[in-house]
């Protein structure tokens, strides 16, 4: 995905190395039905390098103890390793500050949490938040739950025929009651890439603040929130080669020192006495309660694992391997490509003659290879286009050209057993 | 090829192809909808049941090739057969599918033991029983009567 204004497709092709990329996946050793594994589901997770297993294992084996709170020495050692990486995770995003990055269980916990506390204190009967049609449901659910609280009303950028964001209608909606936009960074239904700068800028001159949902955009393109002037970016470890359980919500500090907490809890606070509490400093003030330590620290070691190999370079094979895959899906009769959006990142989406997705789904893991079926948790584009369920590859460092080939095959034996498609 | 004949057995890939009893059913006097949250089929079961006997039996519907030809073998398994008859047949084809209280296989079922290969793809098990589930909802719902184009 090219993305943001650093340095795109820099490095020649053949520097990266995708055989050797692939054996630091242990669990692309594994065959599924007595054949090799073809993984291409990584929007709803990515496989982990042996780096974040070994590192976790380490954590549990070496340093486990509880954080910000004994003087012993693990607790200095856990302490350490969990705020390092709160700093691997600052230097990845391009953050100005550490403080502003905030641990929490997934990008639906980050969503949550400013929906709750941003939206919780700055939305009145009447104003405005405005989503687009393309949303994850955890882009969509919490802003309902809100609006609904405070009377406040959800407004729908429409999506166009290939995909795209109807800019026009964007334009439209930013008006005087809009509290908050909320974005897809990359659509995981149907892969397109928004255009979030010029979004945000867009935004920012009718004075709003921007969150962007950065789950599928994180893992697959270099993020610079400062460039990007983003109010709020979130994330999934899972889905960035991390651990499950833990995500980040980046937010400027001045908008997250103005939100109340989200939990209450220890580690939260600075002072409790039964009349008053005094809240911790950022980030803590968010992170309540004992926070998933060892996953957090996977992540670190995620970051850094997707920083080595250069998340360029990472982007710049995936779009290859992608552009392969987009080519020959195109050519295989029957299949219709569900988006066609003008930039695309990371995955397809596609429906196959009248073949349920379902069907498909377990025909193609017969042959080992692991695809997302369904409504990918976007019932809204499935309506806006028309179909019930889509099948969806979704590639990460590790995929080659040859599982598309294999895919593809796939493909042709599900015409087989379905006569024809 | 023959593990994936074993679920997609040819009955079940006609009925898919060509579901019977399929559509709005005139002078129904049960109804109920089903959906699988998970995959979002949906499916909506109509009955016409008269001194406690399925005299009529249709559905609608969206899904993959398992959810609809169980929902068209499973009208085509009812008709005429009485209500206890039919959830019978639910609890049989469930023990069957869902592998419970040591499944079975189908003997005795006719054309729904086709669906026993289901029981190797515990993924697949709610596509096959989201009609049945419907089937006894619409069959609960009593005197629910619905209207008629
Ligand atoms: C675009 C998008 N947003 C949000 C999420 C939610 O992520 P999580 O379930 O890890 O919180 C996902 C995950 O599928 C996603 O694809």
């Amino acid at each position: 995905m090219r993305q943001v204004k650093t340095a795109e497709c820099n490095g020649p092709a053949e520097a990266f190395d995708v055989a050797r990329v692939r054996e630091d996946f242990p669990i692309l050793g594994e065959s599924v039905h007595g054949k090799p594994l073809v993984y291409l589901d990584n929007a709803a997770t990515a496989q982990k390098p042996r780096s974040v297993i070994e590192r976790v294992a380490g954590y549990y084996e070496t340093e486990n103890s509880n954080i910000h709170r004994g003087v012993h020495r693990l607790s200095e050692l856990a302490t350490r390793a969990y705020e390092d990486a709160r700093g691997a995770v600052r230097r990845f995003l391009n953050a100005a500050q550490d403080r502003e990055i905030v641990f929490v269980r997934g990008a639906t916990e980050a969503i949550n949490l400013v929906a709750r506390c941003y939206g919780g204190v700055n939305l009145e009967a009447g104003d405005e938040v405005v989503i687009s049609a393309m949303e994850h449901h955890s882009n969509i659910v919490p802003w309902q739950l809100i609006c609904q609280e405070k009377g406040a009303v959800l407004r729908v950028i429409p999506v166009d025929d290939r995909g795209d964001v109807v800019m026009e209608a964007y334009h439209r909606l930013l008006g005087p009651r809009t509290r908050i936009v909320a974005l897809p960074h990359v659509s995981n239904a149907l892969g397109t890439v928004n255009p979030i700068k010029e979004m945000i800028a867009d935004a920012h001159r009718a004075g709003i603040p921007v969150l962007i949902d950065g789950a599928q955009g994180a893992p697959h393109a270099a993020v610079d929130v400062q460039d990007l002037d983003c109010d709020f970016y979130a994330f999934s470890s899972h889905k960035l080669y991390g651990p499950t359980g833990v995500g980040v919500l980046y937010g400027k500090a001045g908008l997250l020192e103005a939100m109340p907490p989200y939990q209450g809890g220890g580690d939260m606070i600075l002072t409790v006495s039964f009349e008053a509490t005094e809240y911790n400093a950022l980030p803590y003030k968010f992170e309540a309660g004992t926070p998933n330590i060892a996953g957090v620290i996977g992540l670190g070691a995620a970051v850094e694992y997707l920083t080595g190999l250069g998340i360029e370079a990472v982007a710049a094979h995936e779009d290859r391997v992608l552009a392969y895959a987009v080519e020959r899906l195109t050519c295989v009769p029957g299949l219709r490509l569900i988006g066609t959006p003008a930039r695309r990142a990371s995955l397809v989406s596609f429906i196959f003659g009248d073949v349920h997705a379902h069907d498909i789904g377990t025909i193609l893991d017969q042959e080992g290879i692991a695809v997302r079926t369904g409504h990918h948790c976007a019932m809204p584009v499935m309506d806006r286009f028309g179909v019930p369920a889509t099948v969806r590859a979704s590639f990460a460092c590790y995929n080659t050209e040859a599982e598309v080939d294999v895919l593809a095959e796939g493909l042709e034996r599900v015409r087989r057993l379905f006569d024809g498609v | 090829m023959s593990d994936l004949r074993d679920l997609y057995q040819e009955l079940i890939l006609d009925h898919n192809r060509k579901p019977r009893n399929f559509g709005p059913l005139a002078g129904a006097n049960r109804s109920a909808r089903g959906v699988n949250p998970l995959c979002g089929d949906k499916v909506a079961v109509h009955l016409h049941v008269e001194d406690d006997r399925v005299t009529g039996v249709s559905f609608e519907g969206t899904g993959c090739a398992i959810s609809i030809a169980s929902a068209s073998v499973m009208t085509e398994s009812l008709k005429e057969q009485s209500c206890d008859h039919a959830r019978e047949l639910f609890e049989r084809f469930h023990q069957m599918v869902a592998n419970d209280d040591g499944g079975n296989d189908g003997a005795g079922m006719g054309k729904l033991a086709a669906f026993a290969g289901v029981r190797d793809y515990p993924a697949r098990v709610k596509c096959a029983t989201l009609a049945w589930h419907t089937l006894r909802a619409a069959l609960d719902g009593e005197d629910k009567a619905v209207s008629t184009e």
